[in-house]
């Protein structure tokens, strides 16, 4: 196929735009929509009037044409949302690679905004009398109601096969905390946590604690790509995306992976194999990375599907300081989901570019990319960023 | 009136499961053509593509594959029920057949009748069977008579 598109090295993002993080914001999710994406626009040096490409997730309430108007975009001539939440993050970032590098669009915008006291913020909370979708009908009516519901069941199985514990999920969660420690932007910035402050914590479903959940924050995040070409002209030192890829397996489901053959193996091993193929940099290339975080169990599959450890190692690979700065892989450099902001994962992202221009309030030495995933449990995505 | 959320009894691809859970009996779906068979029901056989399925009995009797307790805050209809254990049952005679249940110690007892300190990965299940709305009946789970005695 000789007139096949490669992504790799094509487009860059060139901006990064960020909103304060907090809870009962005053502003609406429209107005720190706007706010972020302005700010990624300012930063890259671009007009909003030169946007043509859209893309967010599906649970994003602020729409393609809301932000079109407010902005004063004039022709949008590419527009795509990501199915299923926090597992399609790093795809808007693959999206608005591929818009560009295929000539859909020019300049394409992406963005998260939520507040948790949004009406449509908490999808489980919603359920109607009866349920609708075959999903849930296999799950609500025996009380499996909540994402963290789906996704302690899963970590139980996944201790009984591998001999993981929660000192392992602790690992994840103080790791990160030190992270955000860092991070005067951080919602958990001045909020330091023990070893001690982790197992006191109430359970919210066993074998998860509060300490295991990300947060419930306010706040907007947005991200602004390019052509290569075009981004050498931009303000900032371009964030090239290297590879981007999506998948998931046939008969898995989304975080309640209970009725595969295998519901251990991570479901992000095929978007790996994709996201491998397209790079040159390997796993064991990977200096620093982010990861989606909703719940510490995730962080063991992403370690797993793509290949920085074996299956069934994740939980191992944590021990020692493995995932927090100084480790073999600093991970969530910026406090992550857990303890920076929970934005679906455009936390994940941002963060990447600061680590890729030098900037981070955790930053790795030498780094010269950075992986970048969204939710593994599910339809997910990921993207290797480099400088 | 239930406060928990129910599915649709009448759904093309589902009505069977329900239809046979008002009967006391446990079904799956099993392919016309290549005998796969597969939960939760679906339109197509996921094995071989094949559009006809049927449903065949199972014989109600399993193991705890994995399970976790719910504490709350949750919805207002499991809230006063806090915390209670979800389970996902392996069936005996067909592994690879999981399903999301409740555990109970009697047919009729609460969804939090079993305290978390009797479950394990592996505790043996039989079937049990609870009407909770008119067109609605359950599957839920007890622990194996012999294994309840113990401590």
């Amino acid at each position: 196929m000789t007139d096949t598109i490669f992504l790799k090295d094509r487009t860059a993002i060139v901006g990064i735009g960020e909103t304060a993080f907090g809870k009962a914001m005053a502003q609406s999710e429209e107005q720190l929509a706007c706010m972020a994406i302005k700010a990624a626009l300012d930063d890259a040096g671009i007009s909003p009037s030169e946007v043509d490409g859209l893309c967010s997730l599906n649970m994003e309430n602020v729409f393609q044409h809301d932000i079109a108007r407010d902005l004063g975009m004039k022709e949008v001539t590419y527009y795509a949302q990501m199915p299923a939440g926090g597992h399609g993050g790093c795809g808007t970032v693959g999206h608005a690679a591929m818009a560009i590098a295929t000539g859909q669009a020019n300049v394409v915008v992406g963005w998260r905004s939520r507040k948790r006291s949004g009406r449509a913020s908490r999808v489980w909370a919603q359920l109607e009398q009866r349920i609708q979708g075959s999903r849930d009908t296999w799950l609500r009516p025996w009380g499996i109601i909540r994402p963290v519901d789906e996704v302690g069941v899963m970590y139980t199985r996944y201790m009984h096969e591998f001999g993981a514990t929660r000192d392992h999920l602790a690992n994840v969660a103080l790791a990160f905390r030190s992270h955000a420690n860092r991070n005067s932007n951080a919602f958990m910035y001045a909020k330091p946590m023990s070893r001690e402050d982790y197992f006191a914590a109430r359970w919210v479903s066993e074998p998860l604690c509060l300490f295991d959940c990300c947060l419930e924050t306010d706040g907007a995040i947005a991200f602004v790509v390019t052509s290569s070409e075009r981004a050498r002209d931009c303000r900032t030192r371009p964030v090239y995306i290297h590879a981007a890829a999506q998948g998931f397996d046939g008969g898995s489901a989304i975080l309640a992976n209970y009725f595969t053959a295998d519901p251990m193996r991570s479901q992000a091993a095929t978007c790996a194999k994709s996201l491998w193929r397209q790079s040159d940099f390997r796993a064991s290339d990977i200096k620093v990375a982010q990861f989606y975080d909703a719940f510490t169990p995730e962080v063991f599959f992403t370690l797993e599907g793509y290949g920085f450890c074996g299956r069934g190692e994740g939980a191992a690979f944590t021990e020692d300081g493995g995932i927090a700065l100084g480790g073999r892989l600093p991970v969530n450099t910026g406090g992550g989901s857990l303890s920076e902001v929970y934005l679906h994962g455009f936390n994940m992202i941002s963060e990447g570019v600061k680590q890729m221009r030098g900037s981070s309030t955790g930053q790795v030495d030498n780094a010269d990319c950075c992986f970048v995933s969204s939710s593994d449990l599910g339809p997910t995505s990921a993207v290797v960023l480099r400088n | 009136m239930t406060a928990i959320p129910l599915p649709y009894g009448d759904d093309p691809d589902t009505k069977g499961f329900w239809d046979a859970t008002r009967d006391k009996r446990l079904v799956v779906q099993r392919c016309k053509a290549c005998s796969h068979c597969q939960f939760p029901p679906h339109p197509f056989c996921a094995q071989c593509a094949h559009d006809e399925t049927e449903w065949v009995e199972a014989a109600g009797r399993g193991q705890v594959w994995s399970f976790g307790i719910a504490h709350g805050p949750t919805l207002p209809g499991f809230q006063n029920l806090v915390p209670y254990p979800m389970i996902v049952v392996e069936l005996e005679e067909r592994p690879h057949i999981r399903m999301v249940g409740s555990l109970v110690a009697a047919p009729d007892a609460s969804i939090n009748s079993v305290p978390a300190s009797a479950i394990r990965i592996g505790l043996p299940v039989d079937i049990t069977f609870t009407a909770v709305s008119d067109d609605i009946t359950l599957p839920r789970w007890m622990p194996r008579a012999s294994e309840s005695l113990k401590p």
